[in-house]
Formats: structure tokens, C-alpha cells, sequence
């Protein structure tokens, strides 16, 4: 099944980069600091003398004060207050970084996160030049993307680690992220706030890709479906509008134009089924029309009690969409 | 006022006390008896069966000496602690190996939720808070705590909220929205069933308890210390009690408010958090927060209290830097209100704000890190006794530092952004917390459990236990932190073999099989040195404060007379010429001393409270209340009036009492 990189320590943007220089600071300076106070710690075991039984206290540092250690307390306490400001002024700095991405001739994408799959609307000034995707975004390797970010049910949140921090789809607000892809390559990201039952298969792969080859991409997705040719496809375009699937799904350029599910107009041209659930293959996608639960218990979607032959020609038509 | 003044007055007390021992005024039936040596075993006696509880059920449930309380308390914890940890033990089954099928999204979404629920709403704030109302009377001499009805009421809503969410989760009921319940996922629409309103209920029990029990805490350590216990001399655990209850008080409102307005949404269909209707689902993040991020540091801070209190011991000398060490608790005290918004950097707040939380949440680092230092300095400085308690110390020191660091990491805003909700917070928060408090905690265990039984812990099984915990817990939750940076979410059942998260989690499944094994060898050191243990005597450790100045365990009325201090280590440290004890309570019914809150000095005689059955049956009562209200509407409104019965019941005085009191009054 499709992996997709998705580490932090592997930043492919601009932004998981700045971060990335930021974890390059944290981390050495933390370990440091950690094994000077363990040394510290066996240190003063090594020097202090063992008893083994219990001797009398000395509390003479009652009355008698003990400047000697309380300088060198004092200079810990000084170093760890002034390591902490560089730390500081180092995550100011990475801010602003993050916030000066430049944003000009920006690709705008509003993703919408339902329980538990995303929905990608391209945007345009053109509405005609509009489409939607699910659970599946391309973007040109270069050029910024800003997405905005709705939540339709409960809290969802936006993360592709390759690329970005997390932000939350927040319902009854929007906000943006933006970022934009450095190199080419598929990017794995995943809802990281729980958001119930399948929080687990909630995955968004971000696939990069370069100026041509998204433009490619963008106009096949602009594109109605192709009406279908063989005869199992024809009858498949029959059993998807007749059975229950044009309740929830759409195809744009037939009447199916349900939107409480994934937009199927080009399934055949995604990775995944279920977001992310299952590897998009023929086999698969049978399996998973026959019993989705099994796959993804919980998922909105219900068993299809379908005869045999219908679940072979949906599936030729759903192949035919790519 | 000066120390010089403060025993002056003291030595005035004492001469008149001991003027009324000689007097032997008589008080209520027949010939007074009063506290102190000066009356021999006869007041021991007299005293003992004052203060005792009766036997039978009825003195079971009646029961509110604040020894009994707090066993009762630290013994439920830790029955929750360990299921709590059988859950997490499931959910590293599941987690294992890829694909991992041992159980489905329903079951191991009420896992995480429950384990989170009781590790920070049953076992940890109770069990830190039980140990105050345990060791604090003991520490600063006097008899019982301020309100011992009200904590013994606290234990009943406790244990009733603690076993009504477990038998909801018994009963495939559990809660399942998280230990935070987000709305909307746990609002009226997403949230069906009635697991969240049971989970609200466990909310309003467990914070009503610990809201009770942080007053009687702190009305008991402002107010009733020893004579001589000024602040300057309170010990370090004392004060570390009264700061985690003081910010209970501050913050634990907070919660209780809403969950209730989450329930209001679910019970009366109100909008609070209905975006569509004008509420706002971040509200519930920010008042949430504003408890749940104190909250780290009210189980943090007592767990301090512990450590201020064991080096010391094992160190052979007075903590380095005592005050230093004071002013930090109470700093943390103070900067934990000031970060709360750090657990939501990835919602849309402002940038300049979230550059505030940032500077606190480093900031709150320099206290922790003046105590760590302190504490060096008094290792470095002293002769060391290497027993269990200090191991777990020593332990702490090296997990709460690596957490500390990445505390500091996912304090700064931009790299928050990536680990937040990941398995790098997920470890994080365990070495900050395990490490912080519950290290602490085994520590404290092994060392009071010769005051509270009379018997040592099994020093060979306690190393073995030890550091299976130790090295359990590293090969647990150290590969997390990778994990999380290889973008492992949290709260998932399950992952796909492409991840390649498989083999740091097979490696975090066996660690977290030989911190079970761990606890294991300790329920079983608990159960055989309860039994046969060695004794303990007094006081085994040769330690400096009060609670190893009387019997192991304690006799119900803690001090045949009330200790007087007159140093921060009163059993290592006193001059000749100061008086010893103060005496002439009664030893007839329960009499305490109120002294001063700066300087300690004897102010007022407080009579407490005899043991009754009411707090037992007001809280049978609120806990009907919360369930009807939850069955139906109207609950909320009818339910109310058993409560108010039993409340006006417990507060009713009985007619020998009010007899009592006039004539103590009368005759002093």
C-alpha cells in the first residue's frame, strides 16, 4: 500500500523545514543541558560519603550559611534562565519565518474534514474552473498553497508532517495554513485531533508534483466523468444511480449528486479507499463496496447487499473513472 | 513578629497550661481529664477513646479520623491506578504490531478514554491530595484536619463517581470522547448514549471531592499547626500541599462549570456549544485548560513536596536552600495558571498570544530548575543513606529532567505544532508525570509506610521492583518520542505495516509488560511486609519531622500532647531551654488547638466534629441527584431535596454536643 513520507526530520517544504532547523536547535541544546544535570546528579553521589546506617543529622547549616555551593546554585539557576531566552528568541524567530512564507499567485484549496474523510475543493476565479477531490490533494512542487480549513462535524486536524505543523478544522470557524512543497514526492498526513470511531483511518495524502504534471492532473479533475463504453460500465453507470450510491456520492456529469460522501467523479485516479484504509485496487474496491465495515467499522458507509453482477459492473464503471 | 517574642509567648502558654493540668478543673461528666504527660497513661487512655472511631459497620461508615480517611483514599487509588494501568497494558497489546486486532475502535477508544479519566481524575489528584490529608495533621502536630466530615463525604463522592463510570464501562457504556471531551464530540450530537453524562457526573464527584478536601487542607495548615510552626519553619511537604490546594481552589471551578454546560447542552438542549446557534466549541478547550494544565502541576507539586522531604532524610542534613525551594513551589504555583493555552496552539489564536504562552511555559522551567539544583546541593553536601525511597528520588531526577526538556521543546509554538497529538506528547507527558509524580510517589510509599504500619517495606523486593519500573518505564516511553516524530497520531487503534511504526512499538509493548511485572512485585512487597514485615519503630529513618514523633502507626489521636517547634527540623534540632509539648486540652471530647497563620501562636480551642453517618448518606444523595438529573430533566429540580434533607441533617446539633461545648466554654 501506497507509504507516502511522513516525518518530521524529513521536512520537503519550506515551512516543515523551518521547523526542522528549529527541532536542529531544541535538541542539541536540551541534550546538553540534560546531561549536565545528570553528571551533576552522579557526581554528588560519587563525592557524597555512603552511611549505611542512620548517622546524626548535621544541621549545622542551620545557623551558618554555605556560600560556596550557593554560588555555583546561583550560576545553574543564571545559565538555565539564559539558555531558556536563546530558546525563546529561537521560536520567535521560527515564527515569524513560518509567517513570512511569501503568498504571491497562491493555489487555494478549502478542505473540509468530516468524520472520517476530507473533502478538497479547488478553487478558482473562474467557478466553472471549480472542482472537488477527496482525501487526496496535488499540489505544484514550488508554488505556495493556502488552504482553508472548515470542520463540518466535530473537530478535525490538518497534518502532513513533511510539510507543515498541524492546524485544526474548527466548527463555526475558518481559518488557513499555508506551505508550499520544496520536492516532489507523496506526502502522508492524518487528522491529529480525535475526532471518534475511525480517527484512526483518517489519513490526506499530499501528493507534489511538478507545474506540468499538476496542470495535467487539475484539467482531468476539471473534467465531467467520461461517459461509460463497455457494455459492464454502462450497466455499472445504471446500478450506481438506481442502487442506493447517488444517495450520499456524486459523479459530476450524471445525476448522482449526493454530497454526504466522498465525490467519486475521478476514484479511479486515487491511492487509497476509505481514506486511506485500503490500497485502490480492483480487488479492493469490491471488497470494500461488499462490507466497508469490515474494513473500517464505523465508517457512514453500509454493507451493499448487492448480487454478484452488480458489484462486478459498479466496480468496471468506478474503474472507468480516472 | 520575632522568634524571640514567639517563644516568649510560648513559654507564657506552657506555664499556664500546666497551671490547669495541676487545677484538674472539671469538665462535663465528672472529674476533667486533660491532655499531656502531666496526666500519665490516664490521658492516653481518655484520649484513645475519644478520638477513636467505633468498630462495626456503622463506625465504618461513620468513620472520620483523617489516618482512616486517607488510607481509605490512598488504598482506592491505587486499586484504580492498577486498573487503570491493566487498560493501558491492553491498549500496548493492541498496539504491538501493525493491523493489531485485539480490539476494535469502540473498546479501545473507551480505553484511552478511561485510562486517561482515572489516571488524572482518580488516581493521581486523589491519591496526592489523600496523602495531604494522611501526613499533613501528623507533620504539623494536631489531631485531626480542619473538616473532617467534609472529607470523609469527599471519600464517599469519590469512590461513588470512580465506580459508577467504571461499572458504566463494564457495562459497554464507558466514556469514549477522550479525557479532555472536546465538543463537539462529546456535545449532544455526536456524543449519544449516555457515556459522556456519566463521565460529566465523574467529573462534578471527583472535583467537588478534591475541592473539599484542598479547603479542609489548607484551613488545617494555615490554621492549626503546632504552636512554634510559623511559616518559616513549615516543612517543605506541608507547604507544597497548601500550594497544590490553593490552586485546586482556583482551578478546578473551571471544569466543574463546563461540564455542567456541556451537560446543560446535552440534558436541556442548550446551545453553549452549538456553533450553529451562536456558541463556540473552543469555549470549552479554554475553560477546560485553564483547570487541566494547573492541574499537571497541582499532582506535580506534592510529588516536589516528597522529594523536599526525602533527600533530607537520606542526606543526613537540612535541605539546601529551604526557603529558595518554598518561594519556587510557589512560583509554579502561580506561572501554571499562565499556560494553558499551550495545549491549543493549533487552533486559530492569535500569533502575539501564542508567543506569550510560549515565554510562560519556559519561563515556569526556572522554578523546577531551582529546585533541582537545591536538591543537588544537598546530596552533594550531605552522608548518603541509599535506601529504596531515595532510589525513586534518584530516578526522578533523570526522567522529570529529559521531560522537563521536551516540556521546553513543545512549549516553543513552531515545533508544538508538529508533535502536538502525537506519540512525542504522549511520551512526553508520561516522563513529566510518571517520572514527575509517581517515581515521587513509590518513594513516599516506601517511605511512610512504616508510619502508617507500623512494619518496613521489603528492602530487596523494593530494588528489584525499582528498577524493573525504571528500565520498564525508559523502554515504554522512550520510543515514543521517535514515534511521534515519525508521525504516529495519537488516540489511533490501529496502523498499517506501511507506517514502519511497527518495531518502535513492539519495543514500547514489552516495556510497558515489565512495568506490570513491576507493579506486581510491589503488590506483593505491600501484602507480605504488611503481614511480617520488620518493624519499624517510631521512626526508622531518623527523620526530622513531626510524624516520627509518635507512635507507628499513629494512635487516633496522633499526639498524647501537642508538639511545639521551634525549628524547621524539629526532631534534629532543639534548644534546651524551649518547652516540649503544649497540654490542657480536654482529653473528653475532641478539643484542638487553632494557632495564628503567620507565627503560629495559640490562638483559640476549636472543638471538631464527632463522627456521623450523614456525610455518608449526602453523598449517596448527590450521586442519585446527578444520575436522575441525567435520566430526566426534572431530576435536576426534584433531585435536589434528598440532598438538602441530608445536608440539614448533618448539620443539626445534637443536644449532648451543644452541652459539651457550653461547658468547655465556661470552664476553660
Amino acid at each position: 500500500m501506497t507509504g507516502g513520507v511522513h516525518d518530521v526530520q524529513v521536512p520537503a517544504g519550506a515551512q516543515a523545514q523551518a521547523i526542522a532547523e528549529l527541532w536542529h536547535v531544541l535538541l542539541p541544546v536540551c541534550t546538553v543541558v540534560f546531561i549536565a544535570i545528570v553528571v551533576a546528579l552522579i557526581l554528588a553521589l560519587r563525592r557524597a560519603p555512603r552511611i549505611t546506617e542512620n548517622a546524626a543529622p548535621d544541621v549545622s547549616s542551620l545557623w551558618q550559611g554555605e556560600p560556596r555551593i550557593a554560588r555555583v546554585v546561583w550560576i545553574a539557576i543564571g545559565l538555565s534562565t539564559f539558555l531558556l531566552a536563546v530558546l525563546l528568541a529561537a521560536s520567535v524567530f521560527t515564527d515569524r519565518a513560518l509567517a513570512q512564507l511569501p503568498l504571491a499567485d497562491a493555489l487555494h484549496i478549502e478542505l473540509t474534514g468530516y468524520q472520517w474523510w476530507w473533502e478538497a475543493r479547488y478553487d478558482d476565479p473562474d467557478p466553472s474552473r471549480l472542482f472537488v477531490t477527496a482525501n487526496e490533494l496535488h499540489v505544484p512542487v514550488g508554488r505556495p498553497v493556502i488552504v482553508t480549513l472548515v470542520g463540518a462535524d466535530v473537530i478535525h486536524s490538518f497534518w502532513v508532517p513533511s510539510l507543515h505543523g498541524k492546524k485544526d478544522l474548527l466548527p463555526g470557524r475558518r481559518q488557513t495554513i499555508s506551505f508550499r512543497a520544496d520536492r516532489p514526492g507523496i506526502y502522508r498526513g492524518a487528522c491529529a485531533e480525535y475526532c471518534g470511531y475511525q480517527h484512526a483511518h483518517m489519513t490526506l495524502f499530499v501528493v507534489a508534483d511538478s507545474a506540468n504534471d499538476y496542470e495535467y492532473w487539475a484539467a482531468r479533475q476539471r473534467a465531467p466523468a467520461a461517459a461509460p463504453t463497455s457494455d459492464a460500465a454502462k450497466r455499472g453507470h445504471d446500478v450506481f444511480l438506481r442502487r442506493s450510491c447517488a444517495m450520499c456520492h456524486a459523479i459530476e456529469g450524471t445525476s448522482a449528486q449526493g454530497r454526504n460522501a466522498p465525490n467519486l467523479t475521478h476514484v479511479a485516479s486515487r491511492m487509497t479507499l476509505g481514506a486511506g484504509t485500503l490500497e485502490n485496487t480492483t480487488a479492493n474496491r469490491a471488497a470494500w463496496i461488499l462490507d466497508p465495515q469490515h474494513f473500517k467499522p464505523g465508517a457512514n458507509m453500509p454493507p451493499q447487499n448487492l448480487p454478484p453482477d452488480e458489484i462486478l459492473a459498479l466496480n468496471a464503471y468506478l474503474g472507468t473513472l480516472e | 513578629m520575632s522568634d524571640g517574642m514567639t517563644a516568649g509567648r510560648l513559654r507564657a502558654m506552657w506555664a499556664q497550661h500546666a497551671l490547669r493540668e495541676r487545677a484538674g478543673a472539671v469538665v462535663g461528666r465528672g472529674e476533667g481529664l486533660f491532655d499531656g504527660p502531666g496526666w500519665g497513661s490516664k490521658a492516653a487512655h481518655a484520649l484513645a477513646k475519644t478520638w477513636a472511631d467505633k468498630p462495626g459497620i456503622r463506625g465504618f461508615l461513620k468513620a472520620n479520623d483523617h489516618k482512616r480517611t486517607g488510607k481509605r483514599f490512598i488504598v482506592t487509588a491505587f486499586l484504580f491506578f492498577s486498573a487503570a494501568g491493566l487498560l493501558a497494558a491492553l491498549m500496548r497489546l493492541q498496539l504491538a504490531f501493525p493491523d493489531g486486532r485485539i480490539v476494535g475502535p469502540d473498546l479501545y477508544n473507551q480505553l484511552f478514554t478511561m485510562h486517561g479519566t482515572t489516571m488524572m481524575f482518580i488516581f493521581a489528584v486523589p491519591v496526592m491530595q489523600a496523602m495531604g490529608i494522611y501526613l499533613v495533621p501528623l507533620m504539623i502536630g494536631t489531631r485531626n484536619t480542619a473538616f473532617p466530615r467534609m472529607t470523609a463525604c469527599a471519600y464517599w463522592l469519590y469512590l461513588l463517581g470512580a465506580l459508577t463510570l467504571w461499572t458504566g464501562f463494564a457495562t459497554n457504556t464507558g466514556a469514549d470522547a477522550g479525557w479532555f471531551s472536546y465538543v463537539p464530540l462529546a456535545g449532544p450530537e455526536y456524543g449519544t448514549g449516555k457515556r459522556v453524562d456519566i463521565w460529566n457526573n465523574l467529573v462534578n464527584l471527583t472535583e467537588a471531592m478534591g475541592l473539599m478536601v484542598a479547603v479542609d487542607l489548607a484551613t488545617t495548615i494555615l490554621k492549626m499547626r503546632a504552636p512554634g510552626m510559623s511559616l518559616r519553619r513549615m516543612p517543605v511537604f506541608v507547604w507544597a500541599t497548601l500550594v497544590a490546594s490553593i490552586m485546586i481552589i482556583f482551578a478546578m471551578p473551571s471544569v466543574m462549570l463546563a461540564a455542567n454546560l456541556v451537560q446543560f447542552d446535552r440534558t436541556f438542549a442548550t446551545h453553549f456549544f452549538n456553533p450553529a446557534e451562536g456558541g463556540d466549541v473552543l469555549i470549552w478547550q479554554h475553560l477546560f485548560w485553564f483547570f487541566g494544565h494547573p492541574e499537571v502541576y497541582f499532582i506535580f507539586i506534592p510529588a516536589l513536596g516528597f522529594v523536599s522531604t526525602i533527600i533530607p532524610t537520606f542526606a543526613r542534613r537540612p535541605l539546601f536552600g529551604h526557603t529558595a525551594v518554598v518561594l519556587s513551589l510557589i512560583g509554579t504555583g502561580f506561572l501554571a495558571f499562565g499556560l494553558w493555552v499551550h495545549h491549543m496552539f493549533a487552533t486559530n489564536l492569535p500569533e502575539l498570544g501564542k508567543g506569550f504562552f510560549t515565554a510562560m511555559s519556559m519561563m515556569i522551567a526556572i522554578p523546577t530548575a531551582v529546585q533541582i539544583f537545591c536538591w543537588i546541593a544537598t546530596l552533594w553536601t550531605g552522608r548518603l543513606h541509599l535506601r529504596v525511597p531515595l532510589l525513586y528520588v534518584l530516578a526522578f531526577f533523570v526522567i522529570l529532567v529529559l521531560g522537563g526538556m521536551t516540556g521546553i521543546m513543545v512549549g516553543a509554538v513552531p515545533f508544538d505544532l508538529q508533535v502536538h497529538d502525537t506519540y512525542f506528547v504522549v511520551a512526553h507527558l508520561h516522563y513529566v508525570l510518571l517520572g514527575g509524580a509517581v517515581f515521587p510517589l513509590f518513594g513516599a510509599f516506601f517511605y511512610w509506610f512504616p508510619k502508617v504500619t507500623g512494619r518496613l517495606l521489603d528492602e530487596r523486593l523494593g530494588r528489584c521492583e525499582f528498577w524493573l519500573f525504571f528500565v520498564g518505564f525508559n523502554v515504554t516511553f522512550f520510543p515514543m518520542h521517535l514515534l511521534g516524530l515519525a508521525g504516529m497520531p495519537r488516540r489511533i487503534y490501529t496502523y498499517g505495516v506501511e507506517t514502519g511504526w511497527g518495531t518502535l512499538n513492539l519495543i514500547a509493548t514489552i516495556g510497558a509488560v515489565t512495568i506490570a511485572v513491576s507493579m506486581l512485585l510491589f503488590v506483593v512487597n505491600v501484602a507480605r511486609s504488611r503481614i511480617s514485615g520488620e518493624r519499624a519503630g517510631d521512626d526508622p529513618w531518623g527523620a526530622p519531622t513531626l510524624e516520627w514523633a509518635t507512635r507507628s502507626p499513629p494512635p487516633p489521636f496522633n499526639f498524647v500532647a501537642l508538639p511545639v517547634v521551634a525549628s524547621r527540623v524539629p526532631l534534629w534540632a532543639r534548644e534546651a531551654d524551649e518547652p516540649t509539648h503544649v497540654s490542657g486540652l480536654s482529653a473528653q471530647t475532641r478539643e484542638g488547638l487553632v494557632t495564628t497563620v503567620l507565627d503560629a501562636l495559640p490562638d483559640v480551642r476549636y472543638s471538631y466534629p464527632s463522627p456521623t453517618i450523614w456525610p455518608f448518606i449526602a453523598a449517596i444523595t448527590v450521586v442519585l441527584w446527578l444520575y436522575w438529573s441525567n435520566v430526566t430533566p426534572s431530576g435536576m429540580w426534584y433531585g435536589l431535596i434528598p440532598p438538602a434533607i441530608a445536608f440539614i441533617a448533618w448539620y443539626w446539633p445534637t443536644k449532648k454536643e451543644t452541652a459539651e461545648q457550653l461547658l468547655l466554654q465556661r470552664r476553660p
